[in-house]
Formats: C-alpha cells, structure tokens, sequence
C-alpha cells in the first residue's frame, strides 16, 4: 500500500509583482563572445547547447567581440542604427496620435527594435516574413514607406487596408510583409507552408515564421515545428522572448522548459538564443539562420532574449501586474543605446549626431505623419467608402452581398 | 461514356487539375502512397511524384495552415480532412485565415484553396464520422461552400473549385461514394454504373459554382435538398405521389436564390431537408429566404425534415437519419397545411 498525500496545484509567478524590486536574477546571460559558432550544416545534436546560452556580439564596453561579430560594415551599422531610431520615433507618434484619438489603437516596439531591423537585413528580396503585429522594423527596415503605415493606422483614404484592419495589422507582398492576423500563431504554420511550396517549386526564396513567447503556447506553434521538421522546409522560425505576454509572465508558456528555444530540439530543429537587444547578434544569428534555410538545410528556431519596455497596447496598464521600472533592471540594456555607444568607440559616430539624428528623424517622421493626416484619421477627414466595406471578400461579389450592398444604401 | 463511381470521380478531377496546372498539389493524411482511406486520391502521387502528392503529419490545422501559407506563395492546394467530423482543429485556419485573407490584405493575399472532406451519416458512423457541419461553413464570411450529390457534378465542381481563386469547403457525402443512397438501409444499394449521373465525361469540364440543378420537375410542393438526401426526396415524392419538385442545391454558399424562388413561386410550397441537426442549421437561412422572398406565394409554412438536435448515434442510425417515411410525412404534412 503506497501512501498517497494531498497533491498541490502548481502555478508559475513571476518574482516579482508592483511595488516590487525588479529582479532578473535568474536570466542567465552569457558573456558577449562566449558561445561558438558552428558552420552552417552543423548536426543539430552538436549545438543542443546554443538552445540555453546566449549568443551575444556587443560586451559591456560596447566593444563587438567573438565568433559572432563582424559581419556588418560601419555604414551597415549606422543604416541599422537609424532603423531602429526611426522604429522608435514612428512609435511615439503613433502612441501620442493614439491618444490624441486619431486612431483607435498601437502597439509599439520600445526594447525590441533591433530585433525586426535586424532580422530584415539578413534577408534578400522575394523571402517572405509572416509577421506578428510586433515587427514594423521589418517593413521599416525595407524602406516600406511610413506614409503607407500611417494611412492604415489611421485608416484613412489611402489606407491600403481600405480601412477593414485594425491599426498596426500591416501587409504588403512587395516588402515580403505578410498579411498580419489579430489571431495569435496562425501565421507560424503558414510560414512553414510557404516554405514548403517554395522547396516544391526548386525555387530558392525562404520564409521566415514570427512568434511571441506567449503564443509558443496556442496549437499553431507545434503544428509549425512538425511541419518544418518532417518536411525539412527553408524557414527561419523567430521567438520573440520579451518576458511578457500582455499581463503573463513567461513562466507561463514556458513552464518546466530551460527555454524557448529548447522546445526545438524535440523536433530536430537546430534551436539558438540570442540577445534580442545587440543589433550585430541578431544579425549575424539571422543570417547564420537564413543560410541555412537557403542551403536547403532545412529549418531553424530561434529565440530573441529580449524586453517589452512599453505596454502590451495602448489598451494595457503594465503597472498593474509589474513593477514600473522593472525595465531599468533589464539585463541585456537597450538595443538603441547599445549600437549607438558601439558606433561611437568605433569612431564613426558621436553623442552629438546621435542628437542630431534624432532631431532629424523626429521631424521627418513629424512631416510625414502631417501629410498622412491630410488624407483622415479614423474619425475626421477623407475615410475608405462603404463600399469598400462589402469589396474583397471574394473575388467577385455572389448576388447576396450586392443585395447587401443595396440595403445598406452604398 | 465511361462510368464512374464518385470516388473515381472526385480522383479524375485532381487528376486533370493537376495535369492543367503545376501549382495544384494534393495532400492529408494517408492521401500519399496509400491513396487516401476512401482511395480518393489512389495511384495520384505515382503519376505526379511526393513533391505534388504527399502524405502529412495528422495535425488538421497544419494541414489547412501550410495550405493557407502554399497559396499566399502562389500555389493551389487541395488538401484532404479525413472526417468532415475532425476538422474542428482547422477551424480557426479556415475562419480566421482563409476565408479572410484576401479581405484584410486588400487582395494583396489570396488562398484559393480546396478542403475536401467526406461528410455525412449513414454508414453507421456513430458520433465522430457522420456530421453534418456545413452550417459552421455557410455562416463565415468569405467560404465557399459545396456539396456533390453524384459523380457528374462531383467532378465538375471539384475542379470549378479548385479553379475558383477564393477557399471552397468540399462535403462529400461518403454514403454516395460508390452509390446513390435513398434512405432504404434494408435494401441493396445501387451501384453508380447503374445511375444516369454515374456517366462522368473524361477531361476536362466545370459545374459552376453557385447553380442548383432541379433533379425532378413538379408542381406540388418545391424540395431543398442537397448531397445524400436529393435521392431520399426521390424516394419520398415517389412513394407518396406527391409532385414534388426536387432542387439539388449543389452550392450552399453562394446559393441559387433564383432557382429556389422561382420553384417556390410555382408550387407555393416548401419543405427543406439535410442530415444535420436542426437549430441554427443551413436550413434556417433556406426557410428565411423562402420566408423573405416569397411570403405571398406561400400556401403552408416552410417545414424542415433535418437531423435531430442530438449528437449523431451508432445504434440508432435510422431513427436519426431524415430518412423517406419522415421527408414522406412532412410532404403529406405541407400539402395538408
Ligand atoms: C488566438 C488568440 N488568443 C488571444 C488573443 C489576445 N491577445 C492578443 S496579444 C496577446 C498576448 C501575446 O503575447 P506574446 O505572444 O508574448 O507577444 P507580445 O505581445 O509580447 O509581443 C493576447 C493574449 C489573440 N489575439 N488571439
């Protein structure tokens, strides 16, 4: 007779809570430098480490140093720099033009710039992301034009959404942007999917799958790695770490695994981490990543170690679940000032043009949201018809939507 | 001109589509080498090779999600659910992706895709291969929605749809497979070589989308009925003698609102009859458009004979299943009225 006690539920709590001391004292973070890098055809089961370490290129004195670095040139770093400032100021005013009731909602990137405008330089023209709403640095970083995301945001007359997303929900073919859905994980499969048909056709264009860490959680995110692995398909499937999932805690999704990335290791799925927040890491992992894929070696996970400065939307109150200057405590800083003071030891780049840069972005970000403006925002000016309402949702409208369309006067 | 049961077919039409086009490729589970469990896509990765026909881990929402990913590349999936009763994990790929696709990006993005799926009761399939589920189809905005009753149109809607740039949910009704089915379990069932509509053209042709087709002209009473219970209505007009007009509605979404109303305005009478359960089910918009569309016509209230409202059971199979003596009554019940 085996004695049997009460069981106890398990809950996973984040160690701290408002009115706390931020503490990230179990992030474990590896010294810039230290971890190797393998060749790109390397067994997964040699690298089953690089799933809990962190590959990091920019040390604390903002030197770039290891096996990781030197992939990108000064004027490569600078482009990336201005990116990310760029991605930064489109996200404050957005957030203000959200508040001034200009349009109905934002998400912003603060603390996770580099790892989009990063990410899009390692790809090519013709591969396809299939984005979350939290990877405009994707379509910034490809000179997408900003007027275009301010017109969906504001879901204007030029918005080419036509005014039936919701602001941030982006798309655009032609900057290999795919359309965004408010549906968490759906896109994580479909990634898969377009990189199947893109090994069907001998073609040699790859995807590249997008994820928070909350959402590793929803069905689509398995489904995803048993796709890519049983049919080897060229993706690159990206890991968003930014320790939150609106009010959840990581520890949530991830419960008793090491890491994000790990869960890859199940499927055979080479898996790395890297520090979300030093813009030459993300690159060089990235590409390290995309070679692979394009090399027909088959799929890739990796997870960016990173931080939700801002709040989950501009519907989300983070003091209510975290304590406010928890991401002052961050370990891994903030990727703008990190590449910023690489850039200065290097010698092309001064405290002085950071400045100036800014000033400068900040106002063509400001005319160029003056001029999207004059085309409406959600509840003034020029909007998208009615009819454009009843457009699209096949590719020719059946009798019954047209007498739809009729009742509803339009 | 050659005979074909409606798997033969369902097959001929993937095989023609994949012969016009490149860019369609099949796959499910079991569908690869092993030709499908109701040998629908028998001998189709031989002729075309696994990189066009191939067999996929068993995971429904990774089947339709790759699928929605495949066509945004550029390519035309028909891909296979098993049981229409298990595609209830692709539910939200289906809803939320690609029936809205093209809509949220503009057309930017499209998912002219094909789900089949063998739908339907009648072969003692208990509770999880026998449902119904069109209703979940009709209502989603952006869907298309087909169910074949016969091998013509079987092939002839398969490869409209799988032509059609929008996603088409395909409902095979699996008790047609090899044979027209009327409801009379207790006796032998007729093979396809036997049915007028077994006779399936080789090569390419189309059945358009959104057509009904009328199987038996009449004047008394206008039949809405679609896949297996097209021959049940035959059965039931035949054995009441009640002039009924029988409209194979084919497509449910987008529906033939001009056929149905021009029947209806003739007889002044309707009853609307499906496998599925009742409440909410695609019946209700049949009866309100018959309701809206021709009010002053009507001589009796719309009646609908459906399934019951109860999960589909094994034992009792033909006391749920809407079967002749049921349609028979409410026939009898609606000249009544
Ligand atoms: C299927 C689904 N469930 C729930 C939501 C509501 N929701 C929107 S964002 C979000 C949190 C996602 O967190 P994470 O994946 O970590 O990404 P992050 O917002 O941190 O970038 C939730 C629960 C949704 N959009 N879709």
């Amino acid at each position: 007779m085996s004695e049997s006690k009460a069981l106890s539920f398990h809950v996973p709590a984040p160690a701290v809570r408002p009115g706390g001391t931020p503490d990230f004292s179990d992030v474990k973070i590896s010294s810039a430098g230290e971890v190797e890098r393998p060749p790109v055809d390397v067994a997964p089961e040699k690298i089953r480490e690089h799933a809990f370490k962190i590959i990091r290129v920019l040390d604390r004195n903002s030197q770039a140093v290891g096996p990781w670095a030197g992939l990108l040139s000064d004027a490569e770093l600078l482009e990336g720099l201005r990116h990310m400032m760029t991605l930064r100021a489109f996200d404050a005013r957005m957030q203000m033009a959200q508040r001034q009731g200009k349009t109905s909602f934002y998400m912003q990137h603060m603390g996770e710039e580099a790892v989009s405008c990063a990410f899009r330089k390692a790809l090519e023209k013709g591969d396809m992301n299939f984005p979350t709403y939290r990877q405009a640095g994707l379509l910034i970083a490809d000179g997408y034009p900003m007027l275009d995301m301010m017109n969906q945001i504001y879901s204007n007359e030029l918005d080419p959404m036509k005014g039936r997303q919701l602001p941030v929900m982006y798309s655009s073919r032609e900057h290999g942007f795919f359309s965004i859905s408010g549906n968490l994980a759906t896109q994580y499969i479909q990634a898969v999917g377009w990189a199947m048909a893109s090994a069907i056709k001998g073609d040699s264009r790859i995807a590249a799958g997008w994820i928070g860490d909350g959402s590793t959680a929803e069905s689509d995110f398995h489904a995803a790695l048993v796709f890519a692995s049983t049919y080897k398909a060229p993706v690159v499937l990206n890991i968003v770490n930014n320790q939150w999932a609106i009010s959840t805690f990581q520890g949530i999704a991830r419960g008793g695994s090491g890491t994000f990335a790990a869960r890859g290791l199940g499927f055979g799925i080479p898996a790395l981490r890297v520090d979300g927040n030093d813009y030459p890491a993300v690159h060089a992992v990235a590409k390290w990543a995309v070679e692979r894929a394009r090399r027909n070696l088959g799929p890739t996970l990796v997870e960016y170690v990173t931080y939700r400065v801002g709040a989950h939307s501009t519907s989300d109150d983070p003091s209510a679940y975290r304590p406010k200057t928890e991401s002052d405590g961050w370990p891994l800083g903030d990727p703008v000032l990190r590449l910023k003071n690489h850039l200065i030891l290097r010698g092309v780049w001064s405290e002085e043009r950071h400045k100036q840069a800014e000033a400068e972005i900040m106002s063509e970000v400001i005319a160029v949201q003056k001029e999207a403006e004059t085309h409406g925002t959600l509840h003034t000016g020029p909007h998208p018809s009615a009819r454009d309402m009843f457009e699209g949702v096949f590719e020719e409208m059946p009798p019954h939507l047209r007498r739809q369309r009729q009742q509803g006067g339009v | 001109m050659p005979r074909k049961t409606m798997v033969e077919a369902i097959r001929d039409a993937m095989d023609v589509c994949m012969k016009r086009d490149d860019n369609v490729v099949v796959f499910g589970e079991d569908v690869g080498y092993f030709g499908g469990v109701f040998r629908c896509t028998q001998g189709l990765q031989q002729k075309y090779g696994s990189n066009r026909v191939f067999d996929t881990p068993i995971n429904e929402s990774g089947i339709v999600g790759a699928a929605v990913g495949m066509a945004a590349y550029g390519l035309r999936p028909c891909v296979e659910i098993q049981f229409a009763d298990y595609m209830y994990p692709a539910y939200d790929q289906i809803v939320s992706e690609a029936a809205r696709l093209r809509y949220r990006s503009n057309g930017q993005f499209i998912a002219p895709i094909v789900v089949r799926m063998p739908t339907g009761g009648g072969i003692f399939g208990g509770q999880t291969h026998s449902q119904s589920p069109e209703a979940l189809f009709t209502h989603v905005s952006g869907l298309k929605t087909v169910v074949p009753s016969n091998p013509y149109d079987a092939k002839g809607l398969l490869i409209s749809a799988i032509e059609d740039n929008d996603p088409v949910i395909f409902l095979e009704p699996k008790r047609l497979y090899n044979g027209p089915f009327d409801g009379h379990h207790e006796r032998p069932v007729t093979p396809w070589a036997r049915h007028a509509l077994g006779e399936v053209p080789d090569g390419h042709y189309t059945v358009p989308l959104g057509k009904a087709a009328i199987r038996r002209e009449g004047s008394a009473v206008t039949v809405l009925a679609y896949g297996t219970m097209v021959y049940v209505a035959e059965a039931a007009a035949e054995e009441t003698s009640i002039d009924a007009e029988i409209i194979d509605l084919r497509t449910l979404l987008p529906y033939d609102l001009d056929t149905i109303v021009a029947s209806v305005k003739k007889t002044g009478r309707c009853v609307v009859v499906h496998e599925a359960t009742l409440t909410s089910g695609y019946g209700a918009e049949l009866s309100a458009l018959v309701q809206e569309n021709c009010f002053y016509n009507l001589e009796a209230p719309v009646m609908r004979v459906t399934g019951w409202d109860t999960p589909y059971p094994h034992a009792q199979e033909w006391d749920y299943f809407p079967g002749p003596a049921r349609v028979g009554r409410a026939l009898k019940a609606v000249m009544e009225a």
